[in-house]
């Protein structure tokens, strides 16, 4: 917990003005942790390209976890990089958010079946905030994902969880 | 009035106070939940082995003192550039001398090998044995450690 972080009360003037600020800042500048793992990635390579231009969003793509907020699990996750992708999780600074990129990080993907290597979905390693389906998903549909999660940003409060 | 100095102090306030706000506004929003995993040194995802205090080759010493010697140098050109115009040709043969002297010590680095990146001869064990035995024979057996020996 942090000095204002979950400390201020609900329903306040102060807090929610607070909210929209910090929501804001963060909705506009989603840095994203670069994680290409399949041929998702190539889609994500193309949504940083000039045709489609992720960066208008402020997603930049960053090397460590240390400075991202958004972690684009973009491919096929196997079983043997689902510890890496927890540890990656665990490294990224709060506030962190997971979008998982195409039909395997969704749920297995055409690995679902018979594929003995590959995780059913990244969901079962770290909390997933938006899946976007398509095998591969088109850019496109990556920058509805990423307005999703935006939305779902600026729904967030600092302020004491109720519930 | 202020001095070229004051504009200075005033740059490098204006900086501290910059940073300093960022810092504390940082500070004063972000969550702090730390917990080991988090805490862990970034390895590109791998399990960190060791730790991060390693000592370094003792061989950079000579690198690094090298590299302040041409910094230096460059720190001198900059201002060096600025004023030639005005100076001609008094500028251009001093600082010819200058950066021959320091050639000078560069090729005196380069004849006396500090450049010179030689790794150690690897160093096999050698075990003693009583019967010789044929050093192909020995790797087929599994004991490697016997091919410098004989």
């Amino acid at each position: 917990m942090g000095i204002l972080d979950l400390r201020l009360e609900k329903s306040n003037v102060v807090v929610t003005s607070l909210d929209n600020l910090l929501n804001w800042a963060r909705l506009s500048s989603l840095w994203q942790m670069q994680f290409g793992l399949a041929c998702c990635a190539i889609e994500m390579m193309a949504a940083s390209a000039s045709n489609f231009d992720i960066m208008r969003f402020g997603v930049i793509p960053r090397a460590t976890p240390r400075q991202t907020d958004v972690m684009i699990v973009a491919g096929t996750v196997t079983i043997k990089m689902a510890s890496r992708i927890k540890r990656l999780y665990d490294q990224m600074a709060e506030p962190r958010y997971v979008l998982s990129m195409g039909s395997c990080s969704n749920c297995g993907g055409p690995y679902w079946e018979h594929g003995y290597h590959v995780l059913k979905g990244v969901d079962r390693v770290i909390p997933v905030d938006v899946y976007i389906p398509g095998c591969p998903p088109r850019p496109e549909a990556l920058l509805e994902g990423i307005m999703k999660l935006q939305e779902k940003v600026r729904q967030e409060s600092i302020a004491k969880k109720s519930a | 009035m202020l001095t070229e100095f004051g504009r200075l102090f005033i740059f490098i306030l204006l900086g501290i106070v910059f940073v300093a706000a960022g810092l504390i506004t940082a500070w004063i929003l972000r969550p702090h939940r730390p917990y080991p995993e988090k805490l862990k040194t970034y390895e590109c995802g791998e399990e960190p082995i060791g730790n991060a205090w390693v000592r370094f080759n003792v061989r950079f010493y000579v690198i690094a003192l090298i590299f302040l010697i041409f910094e230096v140098e460059i720190v001198f050109l900059f201002p060096w550039a600025l004023v030639y115009r005005e100076l001609g040709l008094f500028a251009f043969i001093e600082m010819a001398i200058f950066l021959i002297i320091l050639l000078v010590g560069f090729a005196y680095v380069w004849a006396k090998g500090d450049l010179d990146w030689d790794k150690p001869r690897p160093e096999i064990p050698t075990v003693p044995r009583a019967t010789p035995v044929e050093p192909s024979r020995a790797t087929q057996a599994g004991t490697g450690l016997t091919q410098g020996a004989n």
